[in-house]
């Protein structure tokens, strides 16, 4: 694509997007009801989310090479310090955004400056014990804080009126959007200026970086805390479009569905990894109405058992995908895959 | 007292578990640098067919947990080797796709599993011993964790003894080593690959039937926590190790026990957390491991 056009269809598909609340139109197979109306507007919200996750996780995956198994925890600080600062200590919502932005600042340099003093595995490992340790410190609800296994419900007189009903899910979309949007933009941003080149240049090469006078461990924590606050940013439009936070985002499992979303829109190209999010939350999404759905009760269980559980198929696609399509869903709308699968041996 | 003898027989217990994951995690890391998401997988399937195996049988109870743990150990060990054929081999090239493979893998199994048999535990039937109690220096013990311990130590003991004593387990340490010169002498590695993984298999597959016997019970999501426990053990007891990951295993389930019934449910889980970024900023490369990599 030339950067003209390129331009060009993001402006266009921004437009779009901003003014989808206002389109009356069914289309048919994609989304049950109308654009505008409320469910569907709710599912696009979450894409979007899911897209800006994706694509905070591009960052420092996909740009940075750093292997993180704990992103999942940074998403979870945007959701339940947001939840908590609401619900359970009754603050304002700019005050409880304010204390998340500072939580989403510290917390990653904290954490990342301890874990990237190992590299590529272990820091894998160090990043996974991390957010597990967060995982299990919300599951054990500490002074009944996070609300344990059945989540924090945000419930009615927290959030300003605008943002509360059913009626004004088109509210909650267009946060979504704007976060998407934000996110897609400081993303651009941040990888095109010379420390997000610095980043690729550590991906491909860390140790000629060093020899080149410059410092990978604090340009690798940059990229570190830049995602994570991002993913944080992306977590409170989760929590606002959800109406509450819930304790699966913050598991590890979580994390690897994130990679899967990265992986399958392509690795370390922006957009790529907001496609990747948006379909894989999509097809979670129908996936599981399809599994609910009348169609599956007629078939044998050999088939019925794995075609209604999302993550399998999810799982399986997956597998197949870095088998035989290295470069994702990305790769395959940019121009036939560079790399064939190489014969073993 | 007692308390403390209890703690001290059930956190090794605990321990003994996560080295079983572990050794397979750390010898298939050393030898083939994929780190294996897929081994809670291993765990899972083999704990749930030997909970079937088990049941299948019209046996006295002794028998049909032998069975079980001998189906299991098959199952593990089966289902390893086909990964690694099927999986990792034709991605020997792209060390990070043989790692998104096995993520693959785990989360797929985890969902077959519990959508075939459900998220809820299942209750196991021991031998009327196991569920009994053996009382050491005054304290009341349940007979599986000396099971547990008892087979792990026998792993451990045959681990060491293959490393040490056999060719292969020669060929796999110098792998560890130094992979490139060994395939230079004209060895074939990438058949030592598909041995550690099916060592490393059979490994979780006795986790996966012992940790049936040592909870009682088997869900899906156990291979999960197994996993990320088992994780923690290799990195401090440092990557490749087989004895840094028994000592870690051990130290591990020791504090976790210790911490949860002494301060507070969930902190020893927190403190082991801990214990990994403290070791990974004095020694970086584990416990017993050389020089990070």
């Amino acid at each position: 694509m030339s950067p003209r056009f390129a331009t060009f269809a993001i402006a266009a598909l921004g437009l779009l997007a901003a003014g989808l609340p206002f389109i009356g139109l069914t289309v048919p197979g994609l989304f049950e009801g109308p654009l505008n109306s409320p469910g569907t507007l709710n599912l696009l919200g979450l894409c979007f989310v899911f897209g800006a996750l994706a694509l905070t996780y591009d960052i420092v995956f996909g740009f940075t090479g750093l292997l993180s198994f704990g992103h999942a925890l940074y998403f979870a600080v945007g959701v339940y310090v947001t939840a908590i600062a609401l619900v359970r200590w009754h603050w304002s919502l700019p005050q409880a955004l304010a204390l998340t932005a500072l939580v989403a600042l510290v917390l990653p340099l904290a954490l990342g400056a301890v874990c990237l003093r190992v590299r590529d595995i272990p820091f894998a490992m160090v990043t996974l014990a991390f957010a597990e340790a967060a995982s299990i410190l919300v599951l054990q609800n500490p002074y009944g804080l996070t609300g344990g296994e059945e989540g924090l419900a945000l419930g009615s007189g927290v959030l300003p009126a605008g943002l509360i009903g059913v009626a004004n899910t088109a509210h909650l979309y267009w946060i979504a959007t704007g976060v998407l949007a934000a996110t897609g933009a400081i993303g651009w941003w941040a990888v095109h200026s010379p420390p997000g080149r610095v980043w690729q240049a550590i991906r491909e090469n860390e140790r000629r970086v060093a020899v080149l006078g410059l410092n990978p461990y604090a340009y690798k924590l940059a990229s570190f805390v830049l995602s994570g606050f991002l993913a944080a940013v992306a977590g409170v439009a989760y929590l606002l479009l959800q109406g509450g936070a819930n304790p699966q985002i913050t598991t590890a499992n979580f994390t690897l569905v994130l990679l899967v979303m990265v992986v399958l829109g392509g690795v370390g190209t922006l957009w790529g990894a907001v496609i990747g999010g948006i379909v894989y939350e999509y097809l979670d999404f129908r996936l599981l109405e399809f599994s609910n759905g009348s169609g599956l009760q007629d078939l044998p269980a050999v088939l019925r058992v794995p075609l209604s559980e999302p993550l399998f198929i999810l799982g399986v696609l997956f597998i197949v995908l870095v088998l035989f399509l290295p470069g994702g869903l990305g790769g395959l709308l940019r121009h036939v895959p560079r790399r064939l699968p190489r014969p073993s041996g | 007292m007692s308390t403390i003898v209890l703690l001290l027989v059930t956190g090794l217990g605990l321990g003994a578990l996560y080295f079983l994951v572990a050794a397979g995690l750390s010898l298939i890391w050393g030898l083939m640098r994929v780190l294996n998401f897929a081994h809670g997988a291993f765990f899972t399937v083999a704990a749930y067919a030997g909970f079937f195996a088990a049941t299948a049988l019209p046996a006295s109870p002794w028998l049909q947990w032998f069975v079980g743990l001998l189906a299991g150990i098959l199952a593990g060990g089966v289902f390893a080797v086909l990964t690694e054929i099927i999986l990792i081999r034709p991605l020997y090239r792209r060390p990070v796709g043989q790692v998104l493979v096995t993520v693959g893998l785990a989360l797929a199994t985890l969902a077959l599993v519990e959508g075939a048999f459900g998220s809820d535990p299942r209750q196991v039937t021991l031998p009327d011993w196991m569920n009994a109690t053996t009382t050491l220096l005054g304290a009341a013990i349940p007979n599986t964790r000396f099971v547990v311990l008892l087979l792990a130590g026998l792993v451990l003991a045959g681990l060491l003894f293959f490393l040490q004593r056999t060719r292969y387990g020669l060929i796999v340490r110098a792998g560890v080593e130094n992979r490139s010169m060994v395939s230079a002498l004209g060895i074939d590695v990438e058949r030592a690959f598909t041995l550690v993984f099916a060592i490393g298999g059979m490994a979780a597959g006795l986790a996966g039937v012992l940790g049936a016997t040592y909870y009682g019970t088997i869900d899906p999501s156990r291979g999960t926590t197994m996993l990320i426990s088992a994780f923690i053990v290799v990195v401090i007891g440092g990557l490749g190790s087989i004895t840094g990951s028994a000592l870690a295993a051990a130290i591990v389930g020791l504090l976790q026990q210790f911490l949860n019934f002494y301060a507070a449910a969930g902190v020893g889980d927190f403190a082991v957390v801990i214990l990994l970024a403290g070791v990974l900023l004095l020694r970086p490369g584990g416990l017993l491991g050389g020089p990070a990599t």
